[in-house]
């Protein structure tokens, strides 16, 4: 992946140079504004680490190993405007003071490393790890997809680098003068060996860091995470675990809904103008009710509001149903579904209603 | 007796051990005296650089071979160790640039040189010219890029820096980066130290990333607290945010004779290599 000198022409390396340099100068300016005089230690110190974990030999499935660059990591935790710095700083050593990846082709390796690999990090991050909790599974998946597509669109860039280079720069016999082999041998050579060692060692140094982070240091998460709050993690979002048994209570109570067609008549109290009209009910009503008959006619006030609402669902029976039971259970499930997305609804509410406050008085 | 092979935390160590090892040599080259050390570090980075540019730029492998002599010269002049140059370089160039461009000479069309008789692959001229014509490319530039280093303090080529009108905020965190990667070294391995002499049998696959991952945070955290630390020593010295360097190099009638000579010398190849 670091392009040694030699392998691209001069002009091809001057195009890159003048490529990444936009992103140094917004880089630059907004990490400053950002950090302001703290800027200085901490790019410095997250270089510096970024150099080290490029030396980690990280595991891979089959008993090999392989080194990770670390694009996935600096962009995860800090964002993509610190990671591009970072790392290009960490690549300027490489080259300059370990003769890893050439001095001519710096602002390549940088283009592809620091800028397109932080930048594709970092989006696929965001994307897939949305507003989920710090502490979610899916930060972790977020963070593997995220490291293993980063270095694959680096090693993409690379090899379209490569690959163009026979085509333009070649000598009066046909001979190529830089990297010999034309797109259609550098993009497959390149991207096998990153869709399977490289890539697989940037996906295990994400996501193990991620997941690492999310049970020792989760509030280094924050950063790149705006309007996840740390603290009410549990209370926000409690997932599954913490909430296992309300919902498995919640279904049992669902499926147990047929018992209620088991109990006879209507409930004390619950009765409608017309139960006072028909012979049957007035005997029930008369029965729960200490053998007291009910009045002749209904009362005024219940025959006049009772007519002001009627449910879409009358008695747990929706009318386009001919099945009693069946609109009895739907009903049901209706019902407790209606509950619970209002619950959701106003918890989203207030979430938004915090995150704005916040934002105020920052 | 047969070798156990490698494990990764004895491969890590190694890594890690290597880069320090590399430091401390370019640290005691860069004081040696030669041609090069005594030369101002702008122009040995003007001059250097210079020639990296003209041997990835000419097209005759006849030149970039007389670029790499003339680098060899300056090594010897130097007293640079051929043998650390063959080990550091050469052997590690040869093998990286000549298994990418092997290949080539047998998928580059052109004129017939020789035919591989079982597998029936043709080389040609042509295929076997570009290979080594980057191989050599390759080794030229490498071989001037690492001189710079071991015949220069790192803070004096952070300085020289300041010529290509380099950033003092820039320069500042090159320095500060290179030496807090090798504090880093020396805590990752540790790390792995540590975990290595408490290690008894062979970790699982899922053991072993685990282990990466929480090493990569541990001295993510560390990196994070160390970068506070940094920062309040800084402000209890008085840092404001404004960064300065001492610039206090001298340039001698020697080094406008080097930087002439260097000038010279990557001109004359440029126009000889590119006709």
């Amino acid at each position: 992946m670091h392009i040694p000198d030699g392998y691209l022409s001069p002009s091809t390396c001057a195009v890159l140079y003048a490529g990444a340099m936009p992103f140094w100068l917004v880089a630059l300016k907004k990490v400053q504004r950002l950090l302001k005089t703290r800027f200085v230690p901490l790019i410095s110190l997250v270089s510096a680490f970024c150099f080290v974990v490029m030396m980690f030999n990280v595991p891979l499935p089959g008993g090999t190993t392989g080194h990770a660059v670390g694009m996935g990591i600096a962009a995860i935790v800090l964002g993509p405007w610190a990671s591009i710095l970072a790392i290009s700083v960490a690549l300027l050593i490489q080259a300059v003071f370990f003769g890893d990846g050439g001095i001519t082709c710096y602002g390549a390796n940088c283009f592809n490393m620091a800028i397109v690999g932080s930048l594709v990090a970092w989006a696929v991050y965001r994307l897939v790890s949305g507003r989920t909790p710090l502490q979610s599974p899916r930060r972790v998946v977020a963070a593997a997809l995220a490291g293993y597509l980063a270095i694959n669109a680096s090693a993409l860039c690379a090899a379209v680098e490569f690959g163009i280079q026979p085509g333009l720069f070649h000598d009066p016999g046909g001979a190529p003068l830089y990297a010999p082999y034309p797109l259609s041998v550098a993009i497959p050579a390149m991207l096998i060996g990153h869709l399977s060692f490289a890539g697989l060692a940037e996906l295990v140094i994400s996501a193990g860091l991620v997941a690492w982070l999310q049970s020792a240091n989760v509030s280094l998460l924050k950063l790149t995470a705006p309007g996840v709050e740390v603290e009410d993690e549990l209370l926000q979002a409690p997932g599954w675990s913490a909430l296992r048994w309300f919902w498995v209570g919640l279904a049992a109570l669902m499926i147990a809904t047929p018992l209620g067609l088991l109990a006879a008549g209507s409930a004390w109290g619950e009765w409608d103008a017309d139960d006072f009209k028909k012979p049957e009910t007035r005997q029930e009503i008369a029965a729960a009710s200490h053998n007291m008959a009910p009045p002749e006619n209904p009362p005024a006030g219940l025959e006049r509001l009772g007519s002001i609402w009627s449910a879409p669902f009358p008695d747990y029976a929706p009318a386009f149903l001919k099945n009693k039971n069946f609109g009895y259970v739907l009903s049901a499930m209706f019902g407790t579904g209606l509950i619970i997305f209002i619950c959701l609804l106003a918890g989203w509410i207030s979430r938004l209603g915090e995150s704005q406050s916040a934002r105020q008085t920052r | 007796m047969k070798r156990r092979p490698k494990n990764f935390i004895e491969r890590t160590v190694g890594s890690l051990a290597d880069a320090l090892e590399y430091a401390a040599l370019a640290e005691t080259h860069a004081g040696n005296g030669g041609l090069l050390q005594s030369l101002d570090p702008r122009v040995k980075l003007i001059g250097l650089l210079g020639l990296i540019l003209t041997a990835v730029s000419v097209g005759r492998v006849v030149v970039s071979v007389f670029i790499l002599a003339v680098a060899v010269a300056l090594a010897l002049f130097s007293r640079i160790p051929l043998r650390l140059l063959a080990t550091r370089v050469w052997i590690g160039v040869l093998l990286f640039t000549g298994i990418i461009a092997f290949p080539a000479i047998f998928m580059t069309p052109g004129e017939p040189l020789a035919r591989v008789p079982v597998l029936h692959w043709t080389a040609s001229w042509q295929g076997a010219h570009a290979a080594f014509r980057l191989v050599t490319r390759a080794e030229t530039a490498a071989t001037l890029a690492i001189l710079l280093v071991l015949t220069t303090p790192w803070t004096h080529v952070l300085k020289a820096m300041r010529v290509f009108r380099v950033p003092v905020v820039m320069v500042v965190i090159l320095g500060m980066t290179h030496r807090y990667i090798f504090l880093l070294l020396h805590t990752a391995g540790d790390f792995f130290e540590a975990r290595r002499c408490r290690l008894v049998g062979e970790l699982d696959a899922r053991a072993r990333r685990k282990m990466i991952a929480a090493s990569a945070g541990v001295l993510f955290g560390r990196s994070l607290q160390l970068s506070e630390d940094v920062f309040a020593a800084m402000q209890s010295r008085g840092f404001r945010g404004e960064v300065y360097t001492m610039d206090d190099f001298l340039m001698k009638p020697r080094d406008w004779g080097a930087l002439a000579a260097f000038v010279a010398l990557a001109l004359a190849a440029f126009r000889a290599g590119t006709q």
